[in-house]
């Protein structure tokens, strides 16, 4: 759940409002205000939409508990998922050049789950027989 | 004014409205969300059903699909939905950062969730498409004759109500996700399925809704780091998991884990290229962890499975002709909201079939949608509201809480034990529990702005459950996605889809091939 608006680096462009497909965030005058965080589903687009990493999502779909701003700061986590996005970087920048191993590693997770069960299940001479029940 | 209203904002709603808007229709998308960041493909990561136009490898790829498809796919189908992602998804190329195929090309077929609806939105913009963001959609209205000629529903910033009047009306809601806390798909209550329903549509395979995806218990996340994964219980000891291939056992061996205890996942057989490229694939899936302080690759950590109801299942709208035409007039359906079947068939179109097919409906709904709309505008001609339940109680006004009817629907079509072990029995127990919430919700649900849109969602979550348990009930046998227990082989005579429907009598019945002809 979203856990912090830092007051300091905010620039109130009104983009995380407009953004958030829960409408967490409220417009007001001179700041965006998180006035329904029960209702943040933890997308982190938000983040991806404010390029002034003025926000901070916690993991968790059901918490909004976060250590301070700065501690957050400091462990470089504050706008993390943006700069690894390369959301706003030029087309050309090569963001994306890693994107087609998603398939084939997926598949090789796959793989490796296959033939470790298959080993299990029909265990070498050698190896001492094991249960194959479901727990 | 609109010639074309499309109701939803993920990417079966901007494809029709580029389509639509291209075949030279003034078009408005309404969202319950935002269009650009609402729905599954936002957080997600599609890769598309992608195969050359060589008439051998499409001729191959089909027949692999149909047979995957256990007797209910369409092949004629399945190389319309080929030719057309092919030839409409590098043309985001504008508005989207293409990568590296590491031979000197782009890699097309697989696209990131953030900057692909990102493009999409800028897409539609630039073809000047009007969208209304966080603008649900409550009902359907309709003209004299039937004729469904708009939308009416909630502006949620300011409550105010809003009405849009079109010359067609295609739904692009996305499936029915039972608020199972599967990531994008909160809103996703099947609003579109409800409102088709009303207006007198049907469904089709909702009994094919059952699939899960594995992620940490603290948030449901992509699960490519885990297809590797070893599982562990509580006390350290390792679990015997059918692995993911054998696709419902895998589920059932993690499901009984889990109704036993704790289940902890252990990353250290994943694929090591993986470790250093996990963050430049799906920086999302490493702040969850991250942000927890652990390393995914080292730390054991709990999980659980998120359900994804119709989204990685086939069931929704059945479609009755080659335009996406609901059988209703005016009104078509797109996308997730609309049956899959005719391209995956009894099995889960996984991300790449139905995202092919969310691209490909969208385009042809919204350019049949387009051509309809142009021939005939309903101007000022007088219009009723189809919505019934939560919009207007058959009875008395009483508190109705929207929650605990989403938690007992959602319950009855995603807990293991109902949904792993189907038999008719447990499904004939819950089809009398969620009538009985049914009964409720439209006799005495009513409520103004923001908590009118939630009773609605709330309505629409039982009605699909209803749809899903009696169509579930009703095919006694197994047969893709839906495994019976108690009926565990495949029937021959049963190779045909299933319609149903229904508000306050749920319906199914055979769709008998010759019917289909003579329709």
């Amino acid at each position: 759940m979203i856990a912090h608006w830092i007051a300091e680096r905010c620039t109130n462009c009104g983009d995380c409002v407009k953004a958030c497909p829960a409408l967490v965030f409220d417009q007001a005058p001179d700041r965006p205000v998180i006035a329904r965080v029960e209702a943040c589903q933890t997308c982190y687009l938000c983040e991806l939409a404010c390029s002034a990493d003025a926000l901070y999502v916690a993991p968790e779909m059901d918490s909004a508990q976060a250590p301070p701003v700065a501690d957050l700061i400091a462990a470089g986590l504050v706008g993390r998922i943006r700069h690894d996005s390369g959301w706003n970087d030029p087309f050309d920048a090569g963001q994306l050049d890693d994107y087609r191993l998603l398939g084939p590693l997926l598949n090789q997770g796959v793989e490796i789950a296959t033939a470790r069960y298959e080993a299990r299940v029909s265990p070498a001479p050698e190896t001492h027989p094991q249960s194959v029940a479901t727990a | 004014m609109s010639d074309v209203l499309i109701i939803g904002g993920g990417m079966a709603a901007a494809w029709a409205a580029i389509a639509a808007a291209e075949a030279g229709a003034r078009v408005t998308v309404v969202d319950k969300g935002v269009m650009g960041t609402s729905g599954v493909t936002a957080t997600g990561g599609p890769g598309h059903w992608w195969v050359p136009p060589d008439p051998a490898l499409r001729g191959e790829a089909i027949a692999r699909q149909n047979a995957k498809a256990a007797g209910l796919g369409d092949p004629a189908w399945m190389e319309r939905i080929l030719e057309l992602t092919w030839r409409h998804l590098p043309t985001i190329a504008p508005f989207y950062p293409f990568g590296s195929d590491g031979r000197g090309g782009k890699f097309i077929n697989g696209v990131r969730g953030p900057e692909y609806m990102r493009a999409l939105r800028h897409f539609a913009l630039a073809r000047g498409v009007t969208i209304r963001d966080h603008h649900p959609a409550l009902e359907l209205i309709a003209d004299a004759d039937g004729r469904v000629i708009g939308a009416r529903g909630v502006a949620l910033r300011d409550e105010s109500e809003w009405t849009v009047r079109a010359g067609a009306v295609i739904l692009a809601t996305g499936g029915a996700a039972f608020r199972s806390g599967l990531i994008g798909a909160h809103a996703c209550t099947g609003d579109g399925h409800l409102m088709a329903v009303e207006a007198g549509a049907r469904l089709s395979g909702m009994e094919f809704s059952l699939s899960w995806s594995l992620s940490p218990e603290w948030a449901s996340t992509r699960t490519l780091p885990y297809t590797g994964a070893r599982f562990y219980d509580d006390r350290g000891h390792e679990l015997d998991i059918a692995p993911p291939r054998t696709g419902h056992r895998h589920y059932q061996a993690l499901g009984a884990a889990m109704l036993a205890g704790p289940v902890w996942a252990d990353l250290v057989d994943a694929p090591a290229e993986l470790h250093g490229v996990l963050r430049r694939i799906q920086p999302l899936t490493v702040a969850a962890f991250e942000r927890r302080g652990i390393n995914i690759f080292r730390d054991r950590f709990r999980v659980r499975l998120f359900g994804e109801g119709t989204i990685r299942g086939t069931g929704g709208v059945d479609l009755v002709d080659a335009e996406c035409r609901t059988g209703v007039s005016g009104l078509f359906a797109a996308g997730d909201a609309a049956t899959r079947e005719l391209v995956a068939g009894a099995s889960s179109g996984g991300g790449a079939v139905n995202s092919a097919w969310a691209l490909s409906s969208g385009r042809i709904a919204g350019a049949a949608a387009a051509a309809e709309a142009l021939g005939s505008h309903p101007g000022d001609t007088p219009a009723h509201a189809l919505g019934q339940a939560a919009l207007r109680p058959s009875s008395d006004v009483r508190m109705v809480d929207p929650a605990a009817l989403i938690a007992r629907a959602g319950a009855a079509v995603h807990d293991y034990d109902q949904a792993l072990w189907r038999t008719g029995e447990k499904l004939g127990h819950l089809a009398r529990t969620l009538d009985a919430d049914w009964a409720r919700i439209a006799a005495h649900g009513h409520a103004r702005g923001r908590a009118q849109v939630e009773l609605r969602s709330a309505a629409a979550v039982v009605a699909n459950a209803r749809w899903v348990v009696a169509a579930a009930r009703d095919r006694a046998e197994t047969r893709g996605l839906h495994v019976r227990v108690d009926a565990p082989e495949t029937d021959p005579a049963q190779a045909r889809r299933q319609l149903s429907g229904g508000l306050d009598r749920v319906w199914t019945r055979p769709l008998e091939p010759a019917l289909e002809v003579a329709a």
